[in-house]
């Protein structure tokens, strides 16, 4: 990196460029945008989880004033393609999921019949108008129960509810399982999720008859790939579509898709010749959104007396939900391969089989299946140290591979890039001042109070990925010009969307390029824009999207090295770029910035022969290896007897992510992390009944952790550079949702120890743990 | 989520409202707050072909001490009552309880008079002005009249107001420090699941206890009362007088509480508002 006189933006903790219009309400939203002539439409859908649908009336509908067509799956499917599956397994067996439903629905929420009106107050009206005959057909919700051999069928075309199946496997196992001193099992529930991101989906699509494109503003995380997707959809070829993502409230991976509606949307503007709006409610967000986790497993680990870890078996039951989304089917295949967590282990097997429900499909939620294995590596250690009487930290330390063995190649097959887990452990534990925590315990404990403390030594795999484990490219493509005035222009294909790339992005570039970040403006969102990109997931896009970036200055001051050479008179060698200038090597005095370069680059009168004017480059950056930060949260709380309330005491977290490109910005994505670990772990569950209803359709019935549920943080850091990239640096977007939940699990179930409570599925409500109690009572006399 | 179309008056008096709910009678909403009856009409749950807004009537958010009670105006929000010195010297039952209420929006916005009309079975008013006694004032195009608050609760979401009266004020006694709210809350909603208030007497032989959230309609759990009735509020007794909280009770029972574990909580938050009351005398 160039030296500068002044001090870096990298690794500054600089506030959001970002944050002024959001807090002002001044961002444009897509249900922000008004078009001339706009329409809207408004979405039926089913109420029922499963039925036949024997007639869908349209008549009453279209009668209300204002009303312009209502449409049904008779009139849209054959012209629309069928919503995508990017990552079926080999054994898939994927239904055809047209974007209406045709003769049968299968989830509550599946949309049946759409109104379009001059606005949405007749378009709704329209809705309550349209006569549809369900015939309801048997449910099955339960995913377990759907592998019966005499389970309803959510697809009966397949004759059964597997939908696939996938299992990675290494090392001999049997072996391990015979070695083993004591083999540890638990049963554990993932509960299913809702994203609940605060801003629905929605989307306007505007047709420009003349010319035949289209543009779509979709809130969207995936821009570039719903433009890759959509014409196999709607017909309309790639390079006459512009998907724009403008200000995107809230993804989590819910907006990591390609949705019906999008499609429906799409071919609804074109067939009525007019732009056309859709927002989704809250209630249609809740129910046909994807939803997140819902695992069920058997976890088997192999250890010996010392608590050395030997091998790990897990089968696991993965409810997609009624069809496949995008990436449904990969998600359970990430917990297979972070299964072994940070821990060696010889031996593995994991089996999972992929299971059809009449429920919404569930696909990327925050994390995306890491959470899952993280959970279950993290509450077995806790299982191992317990039953074998031995320390749990003890027993992290006994099985983590030492910094010297990185790169280091899991038992999955992944190859771990770098690490020091041992420091991440003893920084927590010394910020945690971990002796007094034990002390507050005992002394807890000896009053009858339930006081536990847990722990949770987290890798996850960030940086997702290099192509070659991707479905459709894992590399970012990034743009940046030097405009005539010397202001820079940074493009980014990674859409950010609240992750505060605008800022962290300036600051890589306004270092690198040498000139005042308040020169340096960072674009995103707009296929017109930045061309090309692979978007944001999977705590990809500073590391990779960050990197094209540099990539990408890299390329302009070679090329600017040139310019500067041919107008200061001397050889391009002799020329050296330091702090913004270009100077003569030996002769400081002589200094070319780009407010001189950029000028004679665009006016180009006085540029060296054959040298192409401008100044700006492009680059795809493609990653050789993920990355995997690391780190170590530690809980202490206080359960309440007779409640089962649980009291967060005490909150440390360390995170490895490599180099910092902002502290600040780190520190929010930890914590905004942990705020959807604590939901998880404690209250967040979505609920179908038998019968396939959603019952936590609502805010009303699905708890978001709030400001008041959020402890006092204390936080910090180690720095293990990634040998990935050239800034060292890992991601963060995911940490605290993947480290924060078995950390909190853990620190309950050591309250509750002292009772003999050995295990219990989250969330851990105030009611399952007062059941957990009851039951440990001895009876009364 | 877009409601169905409704006609909209804004009455400037408290007679021109009468007056509009005499006329609209039983195809009426009263929009006092509307943080129950919005939701439910975007959502279409409830379809009211006229709303008749209070929220320009002026002079309706008092609160003030007459010669036995104090007096409060239907319209107060809850945050006007969480943030009254009067109240919190002359009925600190009512500022304890308001910031338990929903979030800062929804106490801005919300008014006691909307909550107690809308009689939300876990709502947190209602624990109060059974503990207290409170005295309800509808209007109508009879006149006015005066309802106890336990006559007033009569079902879920069904009070003794008729559909052209209007709850115009609420009137609750003096009470010194012995009063205590606890509550344990929906989480996601921040209703009750069991919220007991407890006011203590003077001499502490008296107690009145008020428990919203546990069943379809809130109550006085007047066995815990008459167990306690001239007995001194030890542990044990204040113990042993909650296992009657629900008592006689039908509790409801949903995904965040079982009814099992919403009696249990009534049991627990009723000994703990007894003796935080108590307490709170010494």
């Amino acid at each position: 990196m160039p030296a500068t006189k002044t001090i870096p933006y990298v690794g500054r903790a600089l506030k959001r460029v970002e944050d002024p219009r959001l807090i002002k309400g001044i961002a444009t939203y897509v249900d922000d945008l008004a078009l001339p002539g706009m329409l809207h439409a408004v979405i039926l859908r089913s109420p029922h989880a499963h039925a036949r649908v024997d007639r869908v009336g349209t008549e009453a509908a279209r009668a209300v004033a204002g009303v312009v067509g209502v449409f049904t799956g008779a009139d849209v499917n054959d012209k629309c393609g069928v919503v995508p599956c990017a990552s079926p397994m080999p054994d898939s067996k994927i239904p055809r999921h047209t974007v209406l439903a045709g003769d049968r629905v299968y989830f509550v929420g599946h949309p049946v019949a759409v109104a379009v009106a001059v606005d949405r107050y007749a378009a709704r009206d329209a809705l309550d108008l349209i006569e549809v005959d369900y015939d309801p057909l048997p449910v099955v919700s339960d995913p377990e129960k759907a592998l019966e051999k005499d389970s309803p069928l959510t697809h009966p075309e397949f004759g059964t509810n597997l939908a696939f199946t996938w299992s990675v496997a290494n090392g001999d196992l049997d072996a391990a399982f015979k070695q083993a001193d004591r083999v540890i099992q638990q049963r554990m529930v993932h509960q299913r999720l809702t994203p609940m991101a605060i801003e629905p989906r929605g989307c306007v699509a505007c047709w420009h008859a003349g010319e035949g494109t289209l543009t779509l503003h979709t809130s969207t995380q995936i821009p570039h790939l719903v433009r890759t997707l959509l014409p196999a959809m709607i017909g309309v070829p790639e390079n006459k579509i512009r998907v724009v993502a403008p200000e995107v409230g809230g993804g989590f991976g819910s907006k990591l898709n390609l949705y019906a509606e999008e499609a429906l949307v799409s071919h609804l503007a074109m067939r009525l010749g007019a732009p056309v709006k859709w927002i989704e409610s809250r209630r249609e967000n809740a129910a046909a959104t994807i939803q997140g986790r819902d695992q069920v497993g058997e976890y088997a680990v192999a250890v010996k007396r010392d608590g050395t870890l030997l091998g790990i078996k897990a089968r696991t039951v993965a409810d997609i939900g009624a069809y496949c989304q995008l990436l449904t089917p990969a998600i359970p295949t990430l917990t297979g391969l972070m299964l072994s967590g940070c821990y060696k282990c010889k031996a593995l097997r994991m089996d999972i089989v992929g299971v059809y429900t009449h429920k919404m499909a569930t696909d990327a939620y925050r994390g995306a299946g890491r959470p899952e294995a993280t959970y279950v590596i993290e509450r077995l250690m806790d299982l191992i140290a317990d039953e074998l009487g031995l320390d749990p930290v003890a027993v992290r330390l006994k099985n983590f591979p030492k910094p010297a063995q990185f790169p280091f190649p899991t038992v999955t097959g992944l190859t771990y890039d770098s690490g020091n887990y041992q420091g991440a452990l003893k920084k927590a534990q010394r910020l945690a001042d971990w002796p007094r925590l034990l002390k507050q315990r005992e002394a807890a404990r000896k009053q009858g109070r339930l006081f536990g403390v847990g722990l949770s030594t987290y890798v996850e795999i960030c940086a997702l990925g290099p192509s070659k484990m991707m479905a459709a490219g894992g590399w970012e493509w990034g743009c940046v010009r030097i405009e005539m005035s010397a202001k820079i222009t940074v493009i980014t294909g990674a859409t950010p969307h609240g992750q505060g790339q605008e800022t962290s992005f300036a600051q890589i570039a306004a270092d690198r390029l040498g000139v005042p970040i308040e020169d340096v403006v960072v674009m995103r969102g707009d296929t017109a824009v930045a061309h090309y990109g692979r978007d944001t997931y999977g705590s990809r896009a500073t590391v990779i999207g960050g990197t094209a970036i540099v990539m990408c200055i890299d390329k302009i001051i070679a090329k600017a090295r040139t310019l500067a050479a041919h107008l200061l008179g001397v050889t391009a060698k002799r020329v050296e770029f330091r702090d913004g200038k270009f100077r003569i090597k030996g002769n400081p005095k002589k200094a070319l910035g780009w407010k001189q370069l950029a000028p004679e680059a665009y006016v180009a009168k006085n540029i060296p022969p054959d040298w192409e004017p401008g100044l700006e480059a492009s680059s795809f950056f493609e990653p050789k290896n993920c990355t995997y930060p690391f780190g170590t949260h530690i809980v202490a709380v206080e359960v309440d007897r007779e409640t089962g309330e649980v009291k967060i005491v005490r909150y440390i977290t360390v995170d490895d992510c490599g180099h910092q490109v902002n502290p600040l910005l780190v520190e929010g994505q930890v914590q905004g992390g942990i705020a959807h670990s604590l939901g998880q772990a404690l209250f967040e569950r979505t609920v179908y009944d038998e019968n396939g209803q959603l019952l936590t359709g609502e805010f009303m019935d699905y708890p978001l952790p709030r400001a008041r549920d959020i402890p006092e943080y204390l936080m910090d850091s180690t720095v293990t550079p990634s040998p990935s990239n050239p800034m060292g640096i890992k991601g963060v977007g995911e940490a605290g949702t993947i480290g924060a939940t078995p950390a909190i699990a853990n620190a309950v179930m050591d309250a509750l120890s002292p009772l003999g409570i050995r295990h219990l599925d989250l969330p851990l409500t105030p009611e399952k743990i007062w059941r957990a109690v009851q039951r440990a009572k001895p009876p009364a006399l | 989520m877009i409601p169905a179309s409704f006609e909209y008056f804004q009455p400037r008096t408290l007679d021109e409202a009468v007056g509009l709910l005499g006329r609209h009678g039983e195809d009426a909403k009263v929009l006092a707050g509307g943080h129950s009856l919005i939701p439910a009409m975007k959502l279409r749950l409830a379809q009211p072909k006229t709303i008749i807004d209070l929220g320009r009537i002026t002079g309706l958010n008092y609160i003030r001490e007459t010669d036995r009670h104090i007096a409060i105006g239907a319209m107060a929000t809850h945050y006007e009552i969480e943030s009254s010195a009067l109240l919190a010297d002359r009925c600190p039952l009512l500022t304890e309880l308001a910031p338990q209420i929903g979030d800062v929006q929804v106490r801005n916005r919300g008014t006691v008079g909307g909550s107690l009309a809308h009689a939300d079975p876990a709502a947190d008013w209602p624990a109060a002005m059974l503990a207290l006694e409170a005295e309800i004032d509808l209007v109508g195009p009879d006149g006015r009249r005066t309802v106890q608050a336990a006559e007033f609760f009569v079902e879920m979401m069904q009070t003794a107001a008729k559909p052209n009266e209007l709850l115009c004020e609420i009137r609750v006694p003096r009470t010194g420090k012995t009063v205590a709210y606890v509550k344990f809350a929906q989480k996601a909603s921040g209703f009750a699941i069991a919220g007991v208030a407890a006011c203590v007497e003077k001499s502490g032989k008296t107690v009145k206890v008020g428990v919203t959230g546990v069943s379809a309609k809130p109550y006085r759990a007047l066995a815990v009362e008459s167990a306690l009735r001239g007995k001194a509020l030890d542990a044990e007794a204040v113990a042993t007088a909650s296992g009657k909280a629900a008592e006689g009770v039908e509790p409801l029972s949903d995904i965040h509480a079982s009814a099992e574990f919403r009696i249990h909580l009534a049991q627990v938050n009723s000994r703990r508002a007894l003796q935080l009351a108590a307490s709170r005398g010494s």
